[in-house]
Order: structure tokens, then sequence, then C-alpha cells
């Protein structure tokens, strides 16, 4: 059990500084998901606090003590990676046992230990087999396996389920999650999968180029995306973007069409729309032009143009629509509490 | 699992790209294959009937081409009296040499390699560099250098003077060292993060991974030390030092004496033995530490 702070974490490779200063205070038992697009530094974030890299600046705690100079042993985690990175040569018992055996615990206990977390992760049938006689699934359970017979204080994931097929992940991380919240061991979950994201973070860390976008829970950053960044990487279909000037509590479009704004602010601004949130309605201020028509069963994905402008723009309807590219243009409202305004150069919020 | 299986079906067919030759050609390469099996085992078959013979046989032309009754009582001759020394004293010299040989090269190449792949340190390319550069230095090259360092060590007709001098291997070391290489560096950070300080990963980890490399190797490396030739002949002036294959050489007599060529092929003979059995016990680990990609 433990509580993890960052503190203005850097890191620098050569010159090339890869990490901004990222801070960010974890509770106890907290479920924290660091999310972005690949080379977003996220990976390298999440060894620091392992111990796996050296940190270039700022202070790592755990329980308010500093970790930096500590070997990963010396800190109480447990890590699972992306290729499992299982011991080939040995079975998944001793796979299992191997730290326990590294820190001289009698027989009996790492028996038991290994049992008990071979029982709660199914893996009873398997102990005596070698990694690669097991599937994905279960390779991944042993990886699982090796972390939580040490009881850590906190567990590290890297991107542990982009080696599985689409619908074991899905398992895996109801599996993780539930597992997470029985054994309540703080834990740090890197992905580049926004729905692994949204449905299993307590807080999740919205990472791009180096620098903290958003720290927030999973629904406060769907609703209230604080940059461009976190607006459009949260949500499928992403958020779109729409150049306006606004004022009065009013946004113009660059096709003259006006939307109405529940909050008043003058400024040149970029509008986000989530293409769910958007209303098929026959006085809407909106002209869409459809291109293609994605009908997906639940619900419609519609990829087209706005009147007067060129930016691709994404419409999502549920149900059912029978629409056909080329068709006569639909028109389409956005309640105003649905739409979002953000400064049109930094990208920051604007409320 | 499934893995296991598929292999096991695969093995039993013929392999995939071997073409299936019939009729004429068939035979052809079974002549071809016969002929060569020929060329290489008439010597050895020369020297087994020769080993079986009187030396009044071996001498009256024509030699005899089929064994003689005369087989116990000449390799029993060379085994405990021999010529100069008992051949079995010679087999045991060649064996601890060889057994010495690769087992030395094995661990110091083992632990140079992991030096090199896992730990930063300065002059690590220039370290590497160096040791890759006596690869160009054959023991044949060094040979009065090093002579002149082991007679001044005092280390002449002992065995430290026999292995150590050559117990020093580039290629082994660039063998594991290309071969850690391919352990992913999420293996090393496991055990790091399990709590294995570097020589605790080296031994449970690593060691254990390059198990089949580690057969390979020994079966080239035995077979290294037991045929070294020029090195025991310099160092090794007393008979009861001789190794085997040297040795034979010293069984020649000089000047008018005849040689006893039934005894000189018996040791030829039981000089072969030894790699032969280390070839065939460890056939199957060394095809599969030269082949094998699977870890």
């Amino acid at each position: 059990m433990a509580t993890v702070q960052l503190k203005n974490v850097k890191k620098r490779f050569g010159r090339t500084e890869v990490i901004h200063g990222v801070s960010v205070d974890i509770e106890d038992g907290e479920f924290i998901v660091i999310v972005g697009p690949s080379g977003c530094g996220k990976s390298t974030l999440l060894r620091m606090v392992g111990g796996l890299e050296t940190i270039s600046e700022g202070e790592v705690c755990f329980n308010n003590e500093r970790v930096n100079d500590k070997e990963p042993m010396d800190r109480d985690i447990a890590m699972v990676f992306q290729n499992y990175a299982l011991y080939p040569h040995m079975s998944v018992r001793q796979n299992m046992a191997y730290s326990l055996k590294i820190a001289k615990l009698s027989k009996n206990e790492i028996d038991s230990k290994v049992s008990d977390a071979a029982q709660l992760l199914q893996l009873e049938p398997y102990l005596d087999r070698k990694p690669k006689e097991l599937s994905g699934g279960q390779r991944q359970r042993v990886a699982m396996g090796r972390a939580i017979v040490r009881e850590p204080s906190v567990f590290l994931f890297d991107e542990p389920l982009s080696n599985l097929d689409a619908k074991l992940r899905v398992q895996m991380r109801l599996e993780i999650k539930e597992l997470q919240s029985k054994l309540g061991i703080t834990s740090l979950y890197v992905t580049h999968d926004q729905v692994e994201a949204m449905t299993m973070a307590d807080r999740m860390i919205v990472m791009n180029a180096g620098n903290a976008e958003q720290i927030g829970t999973p629904l406060d950053v769907y609703e209230h995306p604080q940059t461009l960044f976190a607006a459009q990487f949260i949500g499928s279909p992403s958020m779109n973007i729409i150049d306006a000037a606004v004022s009065g509590g009013i946004a113009t479009l660059a096709s003259g069409a006006q939307l109405p704004l529940h909050s008043a602010v003058d400024a040149k601004a970029k509008i986000g729309i989530r293409p769910e949130h958007v209303l098929v309605d026959e006085d809407g201020p909106l002209q869409f032009h459809v291109a293609l028509a994605e009908p997906l069963g639940a619900n419609t994905l519609l990829h087209g143009k706005l009147a007067g402008a060129d930016d691709a723009f994404t419409v999502s309807l549920a149900g059912v629509h029978k629409v056909s590219a080329g068709g006569p243009a639909i028109r389409l409202s956005i309640a105003p509490e649905n739409i979002h305004l953000f400064d049109a150069q930094h990208g920051g919020r604007l409320t | 699992m499934s893995d296991a299986q598929d292999t096991a079906v695969i093995k039993n067919d013929p392999l995939p790209g071997m073409v299936e030759k019939k009729g004429s050609s068939l035979w052809l390469t079974h002549v071809l294959m016969l002929i060569g099996i020929f060329f290489v085992f008439f010597p050895i078959w020369l020297a087994f009937v020769a080993s079986t013979v009187t030396q009044e046989a071996i001498v009256t032309p024509p030699m005899p081409l089929l064994p003689g009754d005369h087989f116990l009582e000449n390799y029993k001759r060379a085994l405990f009296s021999g010529v100069n020394v008992p051949v079995t004293t010679m087999l045991l010299n060649s064996l601890v040499m060889a057994m010495g040989i690769a087992i030395g090269k094995i661990i110091i190449s083992l632990l140079s390699a992991f030096a090199i792949v896992y730990f930063r340190f300065p002059g690590k390319s220039l370290f590497f560099w160096m040791i890759f550069i006596t690869l160009m230095l054959p023991v044949e090259v060094r040979i009065v250098p090093t002579y002149e360092v082991v007679a001044g060590f005092g280390l002449l007709n002992s065995y430290s003077g026999l292995i150590f001098p050559l117990i020093a291997s580039a290629t082994a070391t660039f063998l594991f060292r290309q071969f850690f290489m391919t352990i992913p560096d999420e293996l090393a950070e496991a055990a790091r993060v399990d709590g294995a300080r570097p020589m605790r990963f080296f031994m449970d980890i690593v060691v254990p991974m390059s198990r089949t490399n580690i057969a390979a190797l020994f079966v080239i490396l035995f077979i290294y030390g037991w045929n070294q030739y020029l090195w025991p002949l310099l160092i090794t002036t007393e008979p009861d030092m001789n190794t085997i294959v040297m040795g034979i050489k010293q069984m020649f007599p000089s000047g008018d004496d005849t040689a006893d060529w039934p005894v000189i092929m018996a040791t030829s003979i039981l000089a072969m033995i030894p790699p032969v059995i280390v070839v065939v016990c460890m056939q199957k680990l060394f095809v599969s530490g030269l082949v094998d990609s699977e870890k």
C-alpha cells in the first residue's frame, strides 16, 4: 500500500528533453492510466517510477519518501511488461516463485503464495508448463501472477494487453481491473488505447509530446477536456474542431452559420463538437454534406464536410439511418452545453 | 501447446523444400555418398586393421585388408605399456587438457560477453574490439612469446602450461555476445524488478538460457583442445606429460629402429574415440545450439 507522488519529473536523453515536467499525486489504491499516442513519453514516465530509467530532474516519492536513487528491487514495485518478459526456461511455478526465492522466503511460504496467486488467476492447471506452451492470454496471466505474488505496494503495467487479440483484451481488461480493486494496490497503467483508459482508470493522465495535458477522471476528461489534444484524443470518433469567431455568447463559423453558446467570451476560438452530440434538426444552423456513411448497427457514422468549410466533419447518429453519399445537405444543431471552446492559439480550454 | 503439436506433425513429413528423387538420380546420389564415405573411412579402416595384426603382417606386402586376431594383445600393450609411456597416461593428459580448455574457455567467454553486453563501462567498445582482434592471432602466430611467458612462470610440463595459454577465446566471446543481444531487454528488467542482482541474473537466467549454445561450443572446443598438437609438443618434454595427439608422433623412433606399427595404430584409434563419444552424445544439443532460433 502506498501513495505515489511525482514532482515535476523530467527526463532527458542527452540534450533532448522527452518529458517536460509531470506532477501528480496518486492516492493509495488508486488506478491511474497514463494514455497517449506512441512516442509521447508515457512508457518512459512509467519506467522512471519503476526505477528502470534514471530521473533527470524532479522527484518520485513513495509514501512521501524520495526513491529517485533506489534500485527497482528496493522500491517494492512489480511490473508487467508488454511482451510479458517471462523467463523462458522456467516453468510457470518457477517464474512466479523467482522473486520470492531471491527474497529468501521459506519453501512453504513460497508454495502457499504461488498457489494462492495461481488460484486467483486460474493458472493452477498450468503451473508446471513452460511459457512457450501457453497461449497469449495465459502468459499474460502468468506475468500478472508474477507481479501479485510479491504483494508489492505499487503495480506498474506497460501496455500489458497490446499483444492480445481484441476479444481477449476486453476480457483481460475486466480481469485486471477486478483484481486491482480486490487487492487494493496502487497501480499505474500505460496504454495507447483510449477505451482501456476510459474503462479502467480511476484517474487518467493524458500525455502528449512529454507533457501531461490533463489529469482527471475519465468522465471529467471526456466532458471537460482542458486542451485541444485531450479533447481529440479521448472519445471515438474523435471530436470535430472548427474555427469560429466568438462574441456575445454566439459562435460564428466561416460559413456564417451561428451557434448559440452557454457561456460568453469574446475571442477567436476553435469550437469542439463531439460527433455523438450532433442532432438532426430541420431548423438547425449547420448544413452538412455527406461523403461517406458507415452503418455500424448501433449507430451510423457520417463523414463529410460542413457547408462553407474544408475540414472533415464526422457525425455519429444513434440507430440505423439510411443516408447516401452526395444527397441533399442535412441540417444539424448542437445543444449549447455540448460545445467546447478552445483558445485558437495555444489550444487551452475557454470556459 | 498447439505449437508443440504443429512441429510434431511437420517432423513426420519430409522437410519442406526437400526434393524427393526417384529412379536413376536416387541411385546416383547414393553411389556418390558411398564413394565419399569410402574415401573418408578407408584410412581409418586401414589403421584399425593394422592395429589388430602383428608387426610382420604389416611390413610384408601386401598389406592385410581384414582384421587379424591380435586385437586384444596390441591394445593391451598400447594402453598399459606403450612406446615411451602408456597410452592411458596420454589419454588422461589429453582429457585434462581438452576439458580444461573447453570449460575454461566457456566460463571466461560467458563472463566477458556478459560484461560487454549488460554493463556500461568506460572503454567498453575498445575492450570488445581488442578481444575481437585476437581472432587474428592464432596460437601458432604468438607461440614464441607465449612460450617465453609460460617458461618464465615455470609452467613447462604442467597442466597449467597446457591449458592457460589456450584458454581465452574471442570466437566464443563473440558468439555469446551475439546470443545475449537476442535476449530481450525486458527480461533483464524483469529480473531487476524481481530483485536479482547482476550475477544472480547471470546464473539464474542468462546461463540456463544459453545452455544449447554452451553445449555446441563445448563440442567444438573439446575437439579443438583434444587436437592441439604444436603447443603440447613445445612445452611438454617429459613423456609423462605427453598428450595423445602429439604422443603418436613421439612414438616414431628416431634413426634406424623399427616402428611398432600395431601399437601406434592402436593408439591412433584410441585417440579418436573420446572426440567421437563427445560428438555422438552431444549431437542433439550441438545441432540445436547452432540452428535453433527458438530460445
